[in-house]
């Protein structure tokens, strides 16, 4: 039975739509001149990366006969005391300081953050368990563990990026888990539960989704400390095997020569500070842009 | 087949207070609700009322199996709510859905609203496939009085009202027996609570529907309820049909929410003295004893400190917890709440 009453009340005549608060949030980053800066050398460094092969102008490993040259038209960078082309050292490095930055922040980030979410779904044992190995790990600094992890596992690349991981599972566990937190009291969520939706469901398809944005900003900062790390851990010869060209070994190298050549040592310096800087800036802005408080995790 | 379609027996909902960062320490119990009981008929309309803090939604999130009871029993259909296996768990979800208060935060807002209201098939009926899910969305939309072209959008992209009419598809997509609307229009503009309040009434008469309404503007609550449920404190103060409870409350705990309405004729309203409830409402961890309205009750005797009113029945089909019900002809103000207690 339904009265024409009814029938009008059917109509959406409605209040006006509020405008979009917070959509083109990629076109906000690109008016931030810092970001717009770490955007283009992340850019230019990552294309270096891939392409470092055809770009590079020597064989990172070809000695010249002359040694400790400094630079020069040939050499724009100068010579090692190998009489290795500092350039193109310097361009194959950045292709491991690059991969470690990134495939250990998406490692650590995946576990960090399924440990998070789950400890902060669930609660209860499961998060009391997690959280105290959590609150172990936070206890010392990421690199420190690093080190630890590293004299534990051994030298090489794959155990760096193991270890670089870990080091940085407990800073995406805590900040997923604060977010769960939060996130759990929204009423979409008891929306999800009233219509049965499985656990899995509720935590991936709902929670997940809305917890992006401070991961997304801890991330961004991550890579700028796990390319430190692993410089850092290459510095202390317990990086990648010794000939292999990174930024890290480079640096440790041109130690030895900071009084006879100071390029070798401050190239791979300038590098690792103009990426770290990038990256930060475009972290800064991110978190500008996307609105993130800093999250308190207890 | 029972003669309830919900029953909830001496339900009590106690939260533990803690205190500590590190090593907590449970210091309390917010009692938020104490020992709660009613039944809801296929086809009506319960309405719950109450102060805010009195339990309403904690009521509501029990009967949803969102929070667990503390003690008594939750039936749906004459079976114990938390005494479900996976598969009539599973049933009880299709039967028994619910519409949230706040259409800001009671919709994903990373999901679109195709995904939204097509996720009940997508849990339930997954077998239906893509297109079969779309068209009936499309139908849900148009039911409840939306555009198709919505079915695209991100809730952020809507008025509050049209979030609410998703949230009204959404519940109705199952097919439901019982939705439980926790203040399902408080927190929309009062020309747009009309439009969905009058949806929720066709919608009922349509689709044969019965509701736990929960709501604190007493009007609504008159409107579309068939019996309603007072609560304070965790407790139900008073229960009975809509026009009984309205037009002769006995509890003097009701009479005054009735008095702190405004009467919609000005001339009247201005020769209304009201008498507002004098005091804030007890903590729920540390209720009064006795009968937990007696610091605020304008009739309070000695008794009341210390004996619990059981909820009686007063006259057919009206509940009331007070030891010093009187029948009274009803007028604007009862005298009794201004006079003092009578020894
Ligand atoms: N998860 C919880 N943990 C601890 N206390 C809670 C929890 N949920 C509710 N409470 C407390 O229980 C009491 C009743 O809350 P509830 O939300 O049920 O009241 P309400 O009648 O719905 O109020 P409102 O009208 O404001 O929605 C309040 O004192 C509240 O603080
Ligand atoms: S029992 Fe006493 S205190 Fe409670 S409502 Fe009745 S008169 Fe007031
Ligand atoms: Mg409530």
């Amino acid at each position: 039975m339904m009265s024409e009453l009814a029938e009008s009340n059917r109509a959406v005549v409605d209040d006006a739509p509020p405008r979009s608060r917070w959509l083109p949030w990629r076109k906000q980053l690109l008016r931030d001149k810092k970001a717009l800066f770490g955007l283009i050398v992340l850019a230019v460094l990552t294309l270096t990366a891939i392409l470092a092969p055809l770009i590079a102008p020597y064989d990172p490993n070809a000695m010249d006969f002359m040694m400790m040259e400094g630079p020069s038209l040939a050499h724009p960078l100068g010579v090692d005391d190998l009489g290795r082309d500092l350039l193109s050292r310097l361009i194959h490095g950045s292709r491991i300081s690059l991969f470690v930055g990134f495939s250990t922040v998406a490692l650590a980030l995946i576990a960090g953050v399924a440990l998070g979410v789950i400890a902060g779904y669930f609660g209860g044992i499961a998060d009391t368990i997690i959280m105290r190995y959590i609150d172990l790990q936070w206890a010392f600094p990421n690199f420190i563990i690093a080190v630890y992890l590293v004299a534990v596992f051994g030298t090489g690349l794959a155990n760096v990026i193991v270890a670089v991981s870990l080091a940085f599972v407990d800073d995406f566990a805590r900040i997923a888990r604060g977010m769960v937190l939060t996130i759990k009291q929204e009423q979409y969520v008891d929306a999800a539960r009233t219509l049965g939706a499985s656990h899995n469901r509720i935590m991936w398809r709902h929670i997940l989704p809305n917890a992006t944005a401070p991961i997304i900003v801890q991330a961004t900062v991550s890579v700028s400390y796990a390319i430190l790390a692993e410089a850092g851990l290459s510095f202390l010869g317990l990086g990648v095997e010794a000939d292999t060209p990174t930024w890290g070994l480079i640096l440790a190298d041109g130690r030895s020569f900071i009084s006879r050549a100071w390029w070798i040592g401050v190239f791979p310096g300038l590098f690792i500070m103009i990426t770290v800087l990038s990256i930060n800036f475009l972290g800064d802005a991110m978190r500008d842009v996307l609105d993130v408080r800093e999250v308190k995790a207890d | 087949m029972a003669d309830a379609l919900l029953e909830v027996r001496d339900l009590k909902v106690h939260f533990p207070v803690t205190r500590g960062a590190l090593l907590q320490r449970v210091v309390g119990q917010v009692k938020a609700v104490d020992g709660v009981s009613f039944t809801v008929r296929p086809g009506e309309v319960l309405g719950l009322v109450g102060e805010s803090g009195c339990g309403k939604t904690t009521v509501a999130r029990s009967i949803l199996k969102l929070v667990a009871p503390t003690s008594g029993q939750i039936l749906f259909d004459g079976t114990d709510i938390w005494a479900m296996n996976k598969a009539e768990e599973a049933g009880l979800r299709r039967r028994m859905q619910a519409i949230f208060q706040d259409p800001y935060s009671s919709l994903n807002p990373r999901m679109k609203i195709r995904e939204i209201v097509g996720e009940p098939f997508v849990i339930h009926e997954s077998s239906i496939g893509r297109q079969e899910i779309d068209r009936r969305v499309r139908d849900l939309l148009d039911l409840c009085g939306l555009p198709g072209r919505i079915a695209d959008r991100y809730p952020h992209e809507m008025s509050g009202g049209q979030r609410q009419r998703v949230g009204i598809a959404r519940a109705l997509a199952l097919k439901p027996d019982l939705i439980v609307c926790d203040e399902a229009v408080s927190a929309l503009d009062v020309s747009i609570q009309a439009q969905i309040i009058n949806l929720l009434v066709d919608l009922k008469d349509e689709l044969g529907l019965t509701y736990v309404f929960i709501g604190h503007d007493l009007s609504v609550v008159k409107h579309i309820c068939d019996r309603v449920a007072v609560m304070y404190l965790g407790r139900i103060a008073e229960f009975a049909g809509s026009d009984t409870l309205f037009g002769q409350p006995l509890h003097p705990y009701t009479r005054a929410l009735l008095d702190a309405v405004p009467v919609p004729d000005p001339a009247v309203e201005a020769s209304t003295e009201h008498q507002v409830l004098s005091g804030e409402i007890p903590s729920p961890v540390n209720p009064p004893s006795g009968c937990v309205f007696h610091p605020r009750c304008p009739i309070a005797v000695e008794g009341c400190r210390t004996d619990v009113p059981p909820l009686q029945e007063e006259r057919a089909g009206h509940f009331a917890a007070c030891s010093q019900v009187r029948f009274e002809t009803p007028t604007a103000s009862p005298p009794s709440i201004h006079s003092p207690p009578m020894p």
